[in-house]
């Protein structure tokens, strides 16, 4: 078995991209699959420390991850398509109406 | 069966790092191009990438379930929703080049760069230790040991998740429904609109089968000129879309005439079939889209 520690490497690294993702895009659905791709990064150490430990709770904790980020997918969406329904527009920087 | 398959034998160390370099190489591949593709269905193919190379690591470690949660709820749910919200939002509209904060992209990067150090820098500190012996062991098995700990230590965590789906599949319909504030069109409203619309006949069909063997090729009027309304909106916008960025310019040299600018708006004011009034399709949108993120993903 290789070590955790490759997969906690390989976390980090897409933990960063996702993050990059969500600076540099501007149309919101792409940001908010770059926060999944960082939930998801995390997962993925949850689960390779679940497996240096050899306990499941990490992965009790990842499953929960999941279901509270499918509950953030729908709400989130759901407030985009109003937004979109409203202004027309899907681009981060269109939602500016709090601005000055 | 598959635990057996997946929970890696002793012997199989190399075939493992194989594995998670292929996985590995793959996933921060797909991720790039996810974060760098201009369209958003393109992204989201790439994140379908990533979620199920992550699925195989999952399974790789040991855990099968939560492999298999991944492939239903990530990939299966949340990306469908994804898709079906891009398909309302419009398809069409790639991200803007033009930066609204200056620099934004460079310091986007640093900050990466310093995110992706200070994150290495503790990882690298960190302690990770080997694998425990034999993987998780709780139980005989992964899905027994997972039922085991959640409808026991995690019981109560489990109920309030219960609750934050509901709350947020309420939320989600609140958010995207929307009420009828006018009074319902009726069909003598609907048939005076019509005939004041100007266009009171059934617009033209597009051109498929007179020179071409597709629906983005404009019909001829008598004089031989092209007909604007023949051709959706969506895909007008879409060639316009493909001539700014340098691609082949299927149909917009015969939509739009010589010489004019393409705005795109061109196809905005197109009578709906429906003989409604004209309305305004931004971007190719159509007018009513259906409520959309109702379906919640039961987890």
């Amino acid at each position: 078995m290789i070590s955790p520690a490759h997969y906690v490497a390989l976390a980090v690294i897409l933990f960063v991209i996702g993050g990059v993702g969500v600076l540099i895009r501007r149309n919101a659905l792409v940001v908010f699959m770059s926060v999944e791709l960082m939930l998801n990064a995390v997962n993925l150490s949850f689960i390779a420390f679940a497996r240096m430990h050899g306990q499941l709770d990490g992965q009790v904790i990842a499953f929960f991850v999941m279901v509270v980020a499918a509950a953030e997918v729908v709400v989130g969406l759901a407030i985009l398509t109003s937004i979109f329904r409203a202004r027309k527009s899907a681009s981060v920087d269109d939602a500016n109406l709090l601005k000055n | 069966m598959i635990h057996s398959l997946i929970l890696a034998s002793p012997g199989s160390d190399s075939a493992e790092l194989a594995a998670w370099w292929i996985l590995a190489i793959a996933a921060v591949g797909a991720a790039l191009g996810m974060i760098f593709t201009k369209r958003a269905v393109h992204c989201a193919v790439m994140l379908a990438v990533v979620m199920l190379i992550l699925a195989a690591m999952y399974a790789m470690q040991g855990a099968p379930f939560l492999a298999f949660v991944q492939v239903i709820v990530y990939t299966g749910a949340v990306l469908m929703l994804f898709l079906f919200v891009m398909m309302i939002v419009g398809v069409s509209a790639a991200d803007s080049i033009i930066e609204t904060i200056r620099g934004q992209r460079l310091w986007a990067g640093l900050a990466g760069i310093s995110l992706l150090v200070l994150l290495a820098l503790v990882v690298g500190h960190a302690a990770i230790g080997a694998a425990a012996p034999s993987g998780p062991r709780n139980s005989s098995t992964n899905v027994e040991g997972l039922a085991r700990l959640i409808f026991t230590t995690y019981v109560f965590p489990f109920e309030v998740t219960s609750a934050l789906l509901i709350t947020a599949a309420v939320g989600a319909m609140v958010l995207a429904h929307r009420e009828r504030t006018g009074p319902k069109p009726t069909q003598r409203l609907l048939s005076r609109q019509r005939v004041a619309g100007g266009h009171p006949a059934p617009l033209p069909g597009p051109g498929t089968y007179a020179q071409h063997n597709a629906v983005d090729m404009p019909a001829l009027l008598p004089d031989g000129s092209a007909s604007r309304l023949s051709v959706s909106g969506v895909l007008a916008n879409r060639a316009i879309e493909a001539e700014r960025s340098g691609g082949r310019p299927a149909i917009a040299a015969e939509v739009l005439e010589p010489g004019e600018p393409a705005d795109l708006d061109m196809p905005a004011t197109v009578p709906t079939r429906g003989g409604d009034p004209p309305r305004r399709l931004p971007g190719g949108l159509p007018p009513e889209p259906p409520a959309p993120a109702a379906n919640e993903e039961e987890r």
